[in-house]
């Protein structure tokens, strides 16, 4: 590891400390002496600087490539420009350091809680003295316990196009091409956004139906997210295609609280299917089958009254058991 | 900070994470002059075994030319004799690189998370943060990472349980007990907000119950804030590391005959036992405490569960569902 470490940080100085662009010829001289000069050596150097690149680029660091000649641009060079690649000085109150405290053990996820680390770690470096004993607030949980996560967090940092096997529901895995956009977490799921190449579509893929591994596949920055892409909008497009319904649901009086806590209007003292006790009439939306679910739970103390088809839905199933 | 079992491994970037920490302890030696090796390992969250290796590292670096004075000078004496790291000849890092884009999406996002809880004067603070660290370039890969707020209910009422508790006061709090079907209003003194497992739950002194209780906030129906101060019976939060969160009442052993579209059940409850039934069908046993909550899940999956033991209980719930059946059919729909 610490001869890896010695030339990515030799690597760095080099083109930080330059004003004008270094060609890659001097780079693989300075770093790279142990690559023959042969094409296999070639080859195992192309590869070697390649990933050195994307080491630095996920640490922060913007490597500028240019012509290293003013008349022939057929020579790329590389270069660091200190004003483009240090962290912007950033001046932090007490209050605000506390709560970026609490931030950072917010992700129970190894890959982000360490990226956080980092991160903190530089505001640290910059002087930012973190101390959340101010605060006195729980960290909200941020997980990802799907094993896809990883791979599909990566590819989307690296626009890599990635295959998978993924299985809906009901069918067998099929193995799918993408361009992974974002990753969106929504109700205590998370999905990846992208382009699907084989449909040629947007397409979102729920991580838990992805089957063993992710593979990455391909170049780094492979392809271009389109611009204004907004992948919270996409996924809730894609994943909620059916729009909510509305039903109206005969609830006995003094029971049913959930129901009503989620309803949109609440009509008392109507007349009910017995005179046990009271009734009321409550409005509420939201996908068939959760509907259907919370009047069943209700048992004897609600009456789905409309639309019809969840009212038979409801009838039937409860044949079902009283048969 | 643990993934999923049998999940494959996060890939380790040793090398790349040792020029993470040497680009951010040197800025740190930058604006602190030399310090103790303990201080900066504190200060940089790594731990000083590690940064002892990291300068090793460091004083093999340099502008390249190879003499003696291109390198960076560690003061290897200093570090060995007296714990105190000294580094010259590395003016040129003397501050800390770009946020990379994993590292500002992972902290905006997590920075979102905590002002969707926050309460209104925290939120404020959280906003300010946020700003500074977009102004300061760790907005756009933000853009590719979302965390729609948290809808589960309860959610709602955090940033007014959360504001009580910093400012020390009682709450009245609304409160449904599913199992009953019942709901209450309770005088609480807040002691802090807890997750246990996948509830969120808030922990408090009860003057109803006059005890320690501790409300699942998916259950609190309305809460707003008193002016009175809670007494120091709130002061100390509990050490909540025991099961104290089960009810304590007499659990039933029951056994449940799951058909496949009821077969998440032991995905969401923990039950004691699982074996195949008959029919690509599933048995499982459950603790359960109270009969109404059992019936609330029988009629949720109906009818695809069904109770092989207690009798009585498959009987009060075929019941129940005829009972619920002919409120449809006496209405003349059925």
């Amino acid at each position: 590891m610490a001869e890896k470490s010695e030339r990515l940080l030799n690597l760095y100085i080099m083109l930080l400390a330059q004003t004008r662009f270094v060609s890659k010829q001097d780079i693989r001289r300075a770093h790279y002496g142990e690559y023959a000069d042969n094409p296999r050596g070639h080859e195992a150097f192309e590869k070697a600087f390649e990933r050195d690149k994307d080491d630095l680029r996920e640490l922060g660091v913007v490597i500028e490539v240019g012509s290293l000649d003013n008349y022939f641009d057929d020579e790329l060079g590389y270069r660091i420009s200190p004003d483009t690649s240090s962290l912007p000085e950033i001046r932090f109150g007490a209050d605000e350091a506390a709560v970026l405290g609490i931030a950072a053990r917010a992700w129970e996820q190894a890959t982000l809680a360490r990226a956080t680390t980092e991160a903190m770690r530089k505001l640290a470096a910059q002087g930012v003295e973190i101390d959340t004993s101010r605060l006195d607030l729980v960290p909200p949980s941020l997980r990802a316990e799907e094993p896809a996560f990883d791979a599909c967090w990566e590819a989307t940092q690296k626009r890599r196009v990635i295959t998978f096997d993924y299985r809906r529901p009901g069918e067998e895995a099929a193995s799918r091409r993408l361009q992974p956009w974002g990753v969106v977490r929504s109700s205590g799921r998370w999905y990846v956004v992208g382009f699907d190449l084989d449909r040629q579509a947007e397409r979102v893929f729920r991580l838990s139906r992805v089957q063993g591994k992710v593979t990455l596949t391909g170049k780094s920055a492979a392809y271009d997210v389109p611009a204004g892409t907004d992948v919270q909008a996409v996924a809730h497009n894609l994943v909620h295609r059916t729009p909510d319904i509305e039903a109206t649901v005969l609830v006995r009086q003094r029971t049913g609280v959930a129901l009503r806590r989620q309803s949109s209007s609440i009509e008392e003292d109507v007349a009910g299917p017995d005179d046990a006790s009271g009734w009321d009439r409550v409005t509420v939306s939201g996908q068939a089958r959760d509907l259907v679910g919370s009047v069943l739970a209700l048992g004897p103390n609600a009456v789905l009254e409309t639309p019809a088809d969840l009212r038979s839905d409801v009838v039937s199933r409860l044949r079902g058991v009283a048969s | 900070m643990t993934s999923a079992g049998g999940g494959p491994k996060p890939t380790v970037h040793a090398a790349r994470e040792q020029v993470g920490r040497l680009l951010a302890l040197v800025p740190f030696l930058h604006q602190h002059g030399e310090v103790r090796i303990s201080e900066a390992a504190e200060a940089l969250g790594v731990d000083a075994a590690q940064l002892d290796k990291d300068l090793r590292v460091l004083f093999m670096c340099g502008l390249p030319g190879g003499f003696p004075d291109d390198l960076i000078n560690v003061d290897l004496d200093a570090l060995e004799g007296e714990g105190i790291i000294r580094v010259d000849n590395a003016d040129y890092l003397a501050r800390p690189v770009r946020f990379g884009p994993s590292e500002a999406a992972a902290l905006v996002v997590a920075l979102r998370a905590v002002e969707q809880s926050a309460s209104s004067e925290t939120r404020e603070v959280v906003e300010r943060t946020l700003a500074k660290l977009e102004a300061a370039g760790a907005a756009s890969a933000a853009q590719q990472i979302h965390v729609a707020a948290d809808t589960s209910p309860g959610a709602e009422l955090l940033p007014v349980l959360q504001g009580a508790i910093e400012h020390g006061l009682q709450l009245e709090i609304s409160y449904y007990v599913p199992s009953r079907d019942d709901q209450s209003s309770r005088v609480v003194e807040p002691r802090a907000i807890t997750r246990v497992g996948d509830a969120t739950y808030l922990d408090a002194w009860c003057h109803t119950a006059n005890g320690d209780r501790a409300f699942r906030l998916d259950r609190i129906v309305s809460a707003t804030e008193l002016s009175e101060a809670v007494s120091e019976r709130a002061a100390e939060p509990r050490d909540l590391s025991g099961g104290w969160f089960r009810g304590d009442g007499e659990t039933v052993a029951v056994t449940l005959r799951l058909q496949p579209a009821a077969q998440w059940v032991p995905e969401y409850y923990p039950v004691n036992e699982t074996s195949p039934g008959p029919d690509g069908t599933l048995d499982v046993v459950l603790d359960v405490a109270s009969e109404s909550w059992l019936q609330q899940l029988l009629f949720r999956v109906a009818p695809h569960a069904s109770v092989i033991a207690p009798r009585e209980f498959a009987e009060s719930f075929t019941a129940d569902a005829r009972a619920a059946l002919r409120l449809y059919q006496d209405g003349g729909v059925g």
